[in-house]
């Protein structure tokens, strides 16, 4: 049930972003979420795109370093708590969440946290009677 | 004050500075020759055997050692003398992260003890003066060699090592040193240390003895003027034996080479060939008295020129000039020989791309170096925490390689300046 997320190497320095963004958006490619972990010296973009295999092949011909990494992706509730819940439920069953950010799209009601869990032979037990929900490429819209 | 410390020999004459170095070759190159099989196998390689050696104008005739057969020949390879006649080692980088071990015995570290004694005479040193020696002591050569110099001449030594600066400007105060001995950045850091603290007045430095990196006159100038004291350049290595090899007299207009120890001579680092007096090229060494470690002509890489004018201090010894430049590509950084291929040794070791930049700078009197690192796919992640561990341990890698302390910055593959195609690998930004 995990999708692919894309996680790129940048170089602190003006502009690269924009170069990375700009040449997804000439090739296509429609972002569905972006997150950024930065040190002084460089930085990590993760991605969550429509097409990950097309959005990979293009970035590799440009001479990125870029890692796929398999993420999950769980509906939440749009209302107060529910993430704590969510969090609170998978600490309880000892899942560890290394990080975590949330998809731009949405469905009537409920948000998409992308979540990045390094054991995750836990995560579809640890949800099971909850009522949390994960969900896949199919209802994402996105390969 | 004495002027010399064995006067005899400082200012005895070229004809019998040259009488020394023939009959000390011809014997050395027979206990080389009997003893130190693999400069034999060199020699036979050369067709040459010690009947073919009558004195100095034959020297040309054998084969050059350099730092790989040092490394080819770790440890004992080399080695002159039985173990049990040995007394001590000191150690120095080698070229791709093997060490070189020079060995002493007794009557090396006495020689090499005298070489020192001779360049703090010759910086005014007498047994009234009190020597700090800011070199650090270990396996590096600096604190050992002015240690037994400063014994012999007689001096209260001081046997600091480096670092801990305001214990360094404490004892310079409470104890009066007089001599200082230390890296020539170290002694403009001290400088400043000095001026901070307001300690000026308590401080009564007469002269200093630098060496082990590069220094222009514009920094000698700079450190005499803030320490008040005269400052004299030393030279050597330890392959050699380790400071005092060559060392700067009142004149200050090059080093005297101890040429009854060690015999100089200028190459043409591309073809080998020994090149007339006054000419710029390598200098080249062969010790004539050492036992355990008999380095014959060994190419020190160091660009230089050597000068018989006469000098008004009165010695008569050849002087050479502060090395020019390298003819490889060696970096000296806070004293320690770092050479490009150890930092390429322990990338490939480490995972990482062997496309590299080292930047040099020197930053408040103290060497800097950073080395920026080309990311690549099998050490990239999408975990921060994993890419930084290996950052990490790669900066103790190269801590452990080197002996000295780096800082290392990820950056984007291919982003490395390439000068028509080829990468450029060192920036050096100090202004020496």
């Amino acid at each position: 049930m995990n999708i692919h997320q894309i996680s790129v190497f940048l170089e602190n320095r003006t502009g690269q972003l924009a170069e990375i963004t700009r040449l997804l958006a000439d090739n296509g490619i429609d972002l569905r979420a972006i997150s950024i972990a930065e040190t002084t010296d460089y930085g990590i973009v993760r991605l969550i795109v429509d097409d990950s295999a097309k959005a990979s092949s293009i970035l590799l011909q440009h001479g990125t370093i870029l890692s796929m990494t398999p993420v999950w992706v769980a509906e939440v509730p749009d209302r107060p708590a529910s993430l704590a819940e969510l969090l609170e439920t998978l600490a309880a069953k000892h899942v560890d969440v290394e990080y975590m950010y949330s998809l731009f799209t949405h469905k009537d009601g409920f948000a998409y946290m992308v979540l990045r869990i390094p054991d995750d032979t836990m995560l579809e037990d640890a949800l099971k009677d909850t009522g949390l929900k994960l969900v896949g490429h199919e209802e994402l819209g996105i390969q | 004050m004495a002027r010399y410390f064995q006067p005899e020999i400082e200012t005895a004459s070229h004809e019998q500075i040259r009488a020394w170095q023939d009959e000390r070759l011809v014997k050395q190159i027979r206990h080389v020759w009997d003893n130190v099989s693999y400069y034999r196998q060199k020699m036979e390689e050369k067709g040459v055997t010690p009947d073919d050696i009558h004195g100095v104008a034959d020297l040309h005739k054998l084969p050059f050692l350099t730092k790989d057969d040092l490394r080819e020949a770790y440890p004992y390879g080399l080695l002159g003398k039985p173990l049990g006649e040995c007394v001590r080692i000191h150690s120095t980088s080698g070229t791709t992260g093997k060490r070189v071990v020079a060995f002493y015995t007794q009557n090396d570290i006495d020689l090499w003890d005298d070489c020192c004694a001779r360049a703090l005479v010759a910086a005014g040193a007498d047994n009234e003066d009190v020597c700090h020696i800011a070199y650090g002591f270990g396996l590096f050569t600096g604190g050992a060699g002015l240690n037994g110099g400063s014994h012999k001449v007689g001096c209260l030594t001081i046997p600091m090592s480096s670092g801990n600066t305001d214990r360094q400007l404490q004892f310079m105060a409470d104890l009066g040193s007089s001599i200082l001995c230390c890296t020539p950045s170290y002694a403009a850091y001290l400088a400043e240390a000095i001026e901070e603290q307001g300690l000026k007045d308590q401080i009564h430095l007469k002269a200093g003895i630098f060496g082990a990196e590069a220094w222009s006159e514009n920094m000698r100038r700079d450190i005499e003027e803030k320490l008040g004291i005269k400052a004299y350049d030393i030279y050597g290595l330890t392959e050699i034996s380790g400071p005092g090899v060559a060392f700067e007299c009142e004149a200050q207009s090059g080093m005297h080479i101890n040429e009854d120890h060690f015999i100089a001579e200028i190459i043409d680092p591309e073809t080998g060939e020994v090149l007339p007096e006054g000419s710029k090229g390598e200098l080249v060494f062969t010790c004539v008295t050492k036992e355990a470690f008999p380095m014959i002509r060994y190419r020190t890489k160091d660009i230089c020129v050597l000068t018989r004018e006469k000098c008004p201090c009165g010695r008569t010894h050849v002087k050479m000039s502060k090395p020019m430049g390298r003819s490889d590509d060696m970096l000296i950084i806070r004293g320690v020989n770092v050479f490009p291929s150890q930092i390429e040794t322990v990338l490939l070791q480490q995972g990482y791309s062997p496309n590299y930049q080292i930047i040099v700078d020197r930053i408040n009197h103290t060497d800097t170096l950073e080395v920026l690192v080309e990311m690549n796919a099998d050490m990239f992640s999408d975990s921060l925490a994993k890419i930084s561990a290996a950052e990490k341990e790669l900066i103790l890698a190269l801590k452990s390689m080197l002996g000295l302390s780096a800082t290392v910055k990820l950056v984007a593959p291919k982003s490395i300046t390439r000068s028509e195609g080829k990468a450029v690998r060192i920036i050096d930004k100090r202004k020496i």
